[in-house]
Parts: structure tokens; sequence; C-alpha cells
């Protein structure tokens, strides 16, 4: 028997994302992926870059790139507030793959503290865009 | 010498009727313009409803706000001894009175106020402006000695702006930032206005949701689950909270500038409407006018000819 749906609508300042039912959402949380299925009790979370994955229980399921923000339950209703988010198809491989080079030549180079978190999170936008599209990261 | 006239008066119709070309050009690009700025604000409303009632509910919560600063560095408030002000004006002109209310604003506005301050200009109107009162100009980090904001805002260049600040404010050089901008209200109307940025004051949520979460806090007996915790989730929204209110600040900015212009460019449009509507009739007065004195110039000959014969 097919699990029960829920909402899910991923919305960025610039446009809504995504906006469907689906069984379950596993969220790249702030302390480690999440995972909700239907009636799950109302939460707010923060989130960190990572993909979002979105599909049925048990199966393969579809990704999404979010680059950090934060998720609210309630009433089987997930919505996703986040800074940027693709669908895996609309990722700009080489240009993640050419952002992930700069921040790690940056992690390198830079030592000043507020140099190194903001490389650290482009590396992180970018591994997760990669890992979306399906590319390997290590 | 009529015909002399004839050929000024040509001319100037010609001249007319090209700048009206232009104005009505630029006329049609502002109402473009002022379109999409107009349509990335209803795009951005739902990120921004949520968002605000989410840190409701969070700031609500139990006594995250009890240690306010430990929570996020721009909840801290501090004593304002040194202020930041951001003028926000257009690049380019002819749009009407955008600029010179806004720039007036800001003006009083900082000569009025004697504390320590810096002063950032988005816009080159911004920085012209400024700059010619005598105003000195806070740049470092910066390409150039203003911040250029495109016609065409994107988040992305939107958060550019709002890190500048908030690093500034977080570092702890300034304790209060106060920005100088037009609030879009129609197509044909916009207000100078004077609204401070920072510290974020998170008690305006409180009060604000109060009326509106009154009976459904009733309804709603289930508490909220806050991952990893309620501190953390707010430190998460603060800075985008930041971002987002600086984000349709400056696309209200623009949508107003291009209001305003595409007001500034009808009216032009008009004018010389009207301007070639005269001169034309100048022209038939005068072409009437060379006609007639060559008729009378002919009856008299004929006349003339005929008496003497």
């Amino acid at each position: 028997m097919a699990a029960p749906l829920i909402r899910i609508e991923v919305i960025t300042p610039e446009r809504t994302v995504l906006w469907d039912r689906t069984e379950s959402i596993i969220a790249p949380a702030l302390d480690g992926y999440l995972g909700i299925q239907a009636n799950h009790a109302p939460m707010v979370a923060g989130l960190r870059a990572g993909v979002l994955f979105y599909g049925p229980v048990g199966a393969e399921k579809r990704r999404m790139a979010i680059s950090g923000g934060f998720l609210e339950v309630a009433d089987n209703h997930v919505t996703i507030l986040a800074d940027t988010a693709e669908l895996a198809h609309e990722i700009d491989v080489e240009r993640a793959e050419r952002a992930l080079r700069r921040a790690e030549k940056r992690l390198r180079d830079f030592s000043s503290d507020v140099d190194r978190i903001r490389a650290e999170f482009a590396l992180n936008r970018a591994m997760a865009r990669l890992q979306a599209a399906g590319r390997k990261v290590y | 010498m009529a015909g002399q006239s004839m050929r000024d008066l040509k001319r100037r119709i010609r001249g007319v009727r090209s700048t009206q070309q232009i104005t009505r050009a630029m006329e049609m690009v502002a109402a473009a313009k002022l379109r999409r700025a107009q349509q990335q604000l209803t795009t951005g409303l739902p990120f921004t409803e949520k968002l605000e009632t989410i840190l409701s509910r969070v700031v609500q919560h139990r006594d995250v706000l009890q240690r306010k600063d430990a929570v996020h560095p721009l909840l801290a408030v501090r004593e304002p001894a040194r202020v930041l002000y951001v003028v926000v004006a257009a690049d380019r002109g002819l749009a009407g009175g955008y600029n010179t209310n806004v720039l007036r604003l800001a003006l009083a506005t900082i000569q009025e106020d004697e504390r320590e301050k810096r002063v950032v200009a988005v816009g080159r109107r911004s920085r012209d402006f400024l700059l010619r009162r005598g105003i000195e100009l806070y740049n470092e980090g910066l390409q150039s000695n203003y911040i250029y904001v495109g016609d065409e805002l994107s988040y992305e260049e939107s958060r550019f702006v709002t890190r500048y600040i908030a690093d500034m404010y977080i570092r702890g050089e300034v304790d209060e930032v106060i920005i100088i901008h037009n609030v879009f209200l129609t197509a044909a109307s916009y207000r100078p206005t004077v609204t401070r940025l920072l510290p974020i004051e998170p008690e305006h949520f409180i009060r604000e949701e109060r009326d509106a979460a009154g009976d459904r806090d009733e309804d709603e007996e289930e508490p909220l689950i806050y991952v990893p915790s309620a501190e953390q989730v707010l430190s998460v929204l603060i800075p985008r909270y930041f971002d987002i209110r600086v984000y349709s600040l400056l696309l209200g900015a623009k949508a107003a500038e291009q209001g305003a212009r595409m007001l500034a460019m009808r009216n032009a449009t008009e004018n010389a409407e009207e301007m070639i509507e005269q001169l034309t009739l100048s022209f038939n007065r005068a072409r009437q006018d060379s006609i007639t004195t060559e008729i009378s110039e002919i009856v008299g000959g004929a006349n003339a000819l005929a008496g003497g014969e």
C-alpha cells in the first residue's frame, strides 16, 4: 500500500521552485539529515547547504540542491524556504565545478576567519549542486 | 523673410519630434522595467510572509530573546554612538523628483545627526549629490565610491549590499544602520523615507503577530519542535530576514524609480506633442502669410499694370 502523501513546497525569494505531493522528504538539517513522512509533528528546522530528497518511501527519490534556509512542517504541509534551490536537471554542473575549485583554492590561500567561513559555505553549496546533479563528490 | 522663418520652424518641428520619439521610447522602457520590478516584489511575497510568520512564532517561544546577543549579532543592541547611513537613489536622472526628494531628505537627516557617522551611497546620483554637498563617502572594500545596483536586481546582488552593511554592524564598527530610500506606493507615487535597519527589533513581530495568532494559539495546543534548537533556528532566520528586508526595500526603490521615470517621460512626450502643435500652427500661419503676401503682391502688380493701361 502506498504511503499517505504530504505537500511539499520549495520557495526562494525569487520563485516557487516546487509545489507537489510526495510520500517522504529527506532534508539537510543543520545537525544531520532529517526524514519526514505524513503526520509528522509540527516542526521548524534550520537547513544547511545540501541535497534535498523527495519521493516514494523505499525507492529512488528526486534530488534538489538547496543552499541553506529552513523548513516548516504543519498539517502535512512541508514548506522549505531556501536562499536558492535547483532541481537536479536545472543545475549548471560546469559552473558548480568551477565554484568548487575556486572555493578549494580560497580555503588553501586565505587565512582570515571570515574568508575561510565564506569559502567553506561556497564549497558546501557547490558540493550540494554537484551531488544533486548526480556527480560523485569526495 | 517669411521663407527663412518657415525653414526654421520646420527644423524645430523635426527636432522636437525626434526628442519626442526618444521620450516615448524611454517611457515604454521604464514601464517594462517597472512591471518587472513589481513582479519581483510579488514573487518575493510568499517567502517574506512565511519567514515572518515563523519568526514571530520562534520569537514568542519561551525565552529565546533573553540573551539576544548570543542568538545573533544583528540583534545586539548597543549604545548608538556610531551610525551608518545608506542613501539609495538612481544611477540616472530623467525621473522627475525621484532623486532630488530623497537626496534632500538624506542630506537634511545626515547633517542634523551629530554622531560619528559613515555614509554609503547606493546609485550614482546618490554619490554625485552627496559628494557635491561635501559629504564624505565611506567605501572601504568597495570597488568604487558607491554601490552600483543595476536595473535588474537579483537576490544575489542584493545580498552583496546586505553583507556589506551587516558585516560593519557585526564587527562593531557601527551601532545603528539607517537607510534613506524611496518607498514605492503606486506606479505614479512614492515616498522618501528614513528607515532604521539595524539593530533588528524582534519585539515588533511579537506585537504584530499577537492579534493574528490570538485564536490560533488556543486551537493549536501542539507545540512546535525546533531542530536543533529554538536559538539555532532563530540564528538561521535572522540573517535571512535581514537579507529579504533589504532586497524588498531595494526592489521597492527600483519600482519607484521606474514609475517616476515613466511618468516624467510621459509628461515630456505630452509636452512635446503640445509644442509640435504650437509650432505647426505657427508654421501654417507663416505659410499663409507668405501666400497672402504673394497674392497681394500679384494683385497689386496686376492692378498697377491695369491702372497703367
